[in-house]
């Protein structure tokens, strides 16, 4: 769906920000609405996509998982994109935005360090200045990370206050953004913020629907049952729900992190806790106490460890177009150690959230259409990244021990 | 706003003081904003402290860290606010916009009015998502001081400043809260484009200002002269508050200068 003028889906979104940032969103919306019309961008964002990042992915029948699922089970591969995630498809449209523009540097923040990697791809492949803010903790968690992003160019910076994690890297960015507008794009790497950022980053992911909808059809004749993916900030479950949104029959799941557990309140299930408020520039759901601090939230995957959600989600929460349910890290795990096993796809932790969403709708959705349902399951990223987690939570690291 | 109009009427621009509730403590937050009366501001700026502060350099993040830490919360804003006003000097509450969302936009407006608060600035609040503040701030006769930035376009000034009341917030430099060596050139340039606009309401200019000289050198054009991270700076650096109050009187005796010769 599409938002206002002013950036509102409903009640959310929208641009709760300095009115120092507004002349640089305006200049960004105006722009991104020019490209997304000029031939010459879509073009070149199209070859990009498919001879640089390597789209489109593919839709993979997975068939010894599908018996296991008691459903038909579609892997939508963006693990297989260029630097191993969705993700590849918003820094190449942001940072050719940014040539268009006529800036010259980029600034971006990350959590676990994927966005950070492919923003630094992004800015070393178009000859952009890339400055990474990063909390001071998850330089720390995520080293290897921080390597591959000073190895691509960029110039990662520890953000030491907050909680000195990903919300707090947003907020440095932030700054940034305010002392350097002129000269700097912030590429934001997921589909929040203020207006036009929510509307703009679903755009440029919304491949990832377009194709598993034709690829779908192609493959079985008909439209999935169901999408499931994994909501963090939501970029990847918007871009792959968006193109079936008038698809009345095609039913839409996203899977929060449910961490320890949503009643422990150890998660980053924001739409399943319910409250709305303002965080990072737009009205949406997020994590907060009764004074409206945000609270920290919990995953044991970095990728969805985020305290707000897209303000599309929660719109499409609202309206009852989509569905959102918290998945714990332990059932994340179980999906995530099956997929390895019965396909031999190491997925990352946060897909894998996806994944046994699935896996719990599958048997429901069944006795519904009294058939075999169809889900595509947008596999977001790979699990490279995620085998220093996976290693410590199976156990796998103890003295050549099998699990 | 009584005594902002009073510096105006006696030629000379206003002093602006902020300080965060809570810090180093409630009753500390209290103390500091009674020396800031005592030595002279015009008009207070109460800072209430949040958790995702995009605006504010490392001084005001660290000390309104160290006030959440200590567990300060909305309704000790309020009652810091209380406890300062009727000193004669109005005081105003500097806030990001969840704490308000949340509390509840009328509910805030009225229990702010109850607590003699004159107002409320609005950091990351523009007038275009601001429809409910609006009509509280009408409700319960608050004045609401949104900001203005050397990047706004002249359209985006004249819209702004017709929803302000009180004063309204000219952020001097692109940036973020935090003293500077040199205080921008931008800002002159920004506060004749406000007065462009022909708003009777008057014009603050804050970020970036930390001494009596600078005081006066901003003071030859704005209206109000506003100080933060260096008067929070001064807490943090000497608990007995006196370096607090010669900083406050040397900034109080720069406005008076500014005009003066």
């Amino acid at each position: 769906m599409q938002p206002d003028a002013r950036g509102h889906f409903g009640p959310y979104g929208g641009r709760f920000v300095p009115e120092a940032l507004v002349a640089a969103l305006d200049e960004l919306d105006a722009h991104y609405r020019k490209a997304m019309a000029d031939p010459e961008f879509t073009g070149e964002f199209s070859r990009m996509l498919r001879e640089y990042a390597g789209t489109p992915s593919l839709l993979f029948d997975a068939t010894r998982l599908s018996e296991r699922a008691g459903a038909r089970i579609l892997l939508k591969r963006e693990d297989l994109n260029h630097t191993g995630a969705h993700k590849v498809r918003n820094v190449l449209g942001q940072a050719l935005l940014t040539k268009r523009m006529g800036k010259q540097r980029v600034i971006a923040e990350t959590g676990a360090g994927q966005h950070g990697v492919a923003s630094a791809t992004a800015a070393a492949y178009l000859d952009l200045e890339c400055v990474v803010y990063m909390g001071e903790v998850d330089t720390q968690r995520q080293a290897l990370n921080v390597a591959r992003m000073k190895m691509l160019g960029a110039k990662v910076i520890p953000v030491t206050h907050g909680s000195r994690t990903l919300k707090d890297a947003i907020n440095e960015a932030l700054r940034d953004w305010v002392t350097n507008v002129d000269s700097t794009h912030y590429l934001l790497g997921t589909a929040a913020g203020p207006h036009p950022f929510p509307a703009m980053v679903r755009d440029f992911v919304s491949g990832i629907g377009v194709e598993a909808r034709e690829q779908c059809l192609a493959l079985t004749g008909t439209l999935p049952d169901a999408v499931a993916a994994c909501i963090g900030g939501g970029s990847n479950a918007i871009g792959a729900f968006h193109a079936f949104v008038p698809d009345e029959s095609v039913r839409l799941y996203g899977f929060e992190a449910g961490g320890d557990g949503f009643e422990t309140g150890r998660h980053a299930a924001s739409i399943t806790a319910g409250e709305t408020g303002v965080l990072h520039g737009a009205r949406t759901y997020l994590l907060q106490d009764e004074d409206g601090q945000t609270i920290e939230s919990h995953s044991i995957s970095a990728g969805l460890d985020y305290p707000a959600v897209g303000p599309e989600h929660a719109w499409l929460h609202d309206t009852g177009r989509a569905s959102y349910e918290p998945v714990t890290d332990a059932e994340a795990m179980d999906a995530f150690a099956l997929l390895c096993r019965t396909e031999g796809i190491i997925p990352a932790i946060e897909s894998a959230h996806a994944l046994a969403g699935a896996l719990r709708i599958a048997p429901t959705l069944a006795k519904e259409l009294g058939r075999k349902p169809t889900i595509v399951v947008n596999l977001s990223g790979r699990g490279d990244k995620d085998m220093h987690t996976a290693g410590a939570y199976f156990g796998l690291f103890e003295n050549g021990e099998d699990v | 706003m009584s005594l902002f109009q009073k510096a105006l009427a006696e030629g000379r621009p206003a002093l602006v003081g902020y300080l965060p509730a809570g810090f180093p403590t409630v009753q500390g937050g209290i103390d500091a904003i009674d020396a800031l009366i005592d030595s002279g501001v015009d008009l207070v700026e109460v800072g209430l402290p949040y958790s995702d502060p995009v605006m504010d350099g490392p001084v005001i993040q660290r000390a309104t860290e160290r006030a959440l830490a200590s567990g300060v919360r909305t309704k000790d804003v309020l009652a810091t606010v209380e406890a300062v006003t009727g000193k004669g000097v109005p005081v105003v509450v500097m806030t990001y916009w969840n704490p308000v969302d949340r509390y509840g936009v009328d509910a805030f407006a009225r229990d702010l009015a109850a607590a003699g608060g004159a107002g409320l600035i609005t950091p990351d609040l523009i007038p275009d998502e601001a429809e409910d503040w609006l009509a509280a701030s009408d409700e319960h006769k608050l004045d609401r001081i949104f900001l203005v930035s050397p990047s706004s376009t002249d359209e985006r000034i004249a819209m702004t400043v017709a929803h302000c009341r009180g004063f309204v917030y000219a952020t001097a430099v692109m940036g973020v809260t935090g003293a500077r060596d040199a205080v921008s050139d931008a800002a002159p340039d920004l506060v004749a484009r406000v007065k462009a606009a022909h708003s009777p309401v008057p014009v603050g200019v804050g970020l970036g200002v930390r001494d009596g000289a600078q005081a006066a050198q901003v003071g030859r054009y704005a209206d109000g002269v506003i100080v933060g991270s260096a008067l929070v700076k001064a807490v943090a650096d000497d608990p007995t508050l006196a370096s607090l109050r010669a900083l406050t009187s040397e900034l109080a005796a720069g406005v008076r200068s500014a005009r003066a010769s």
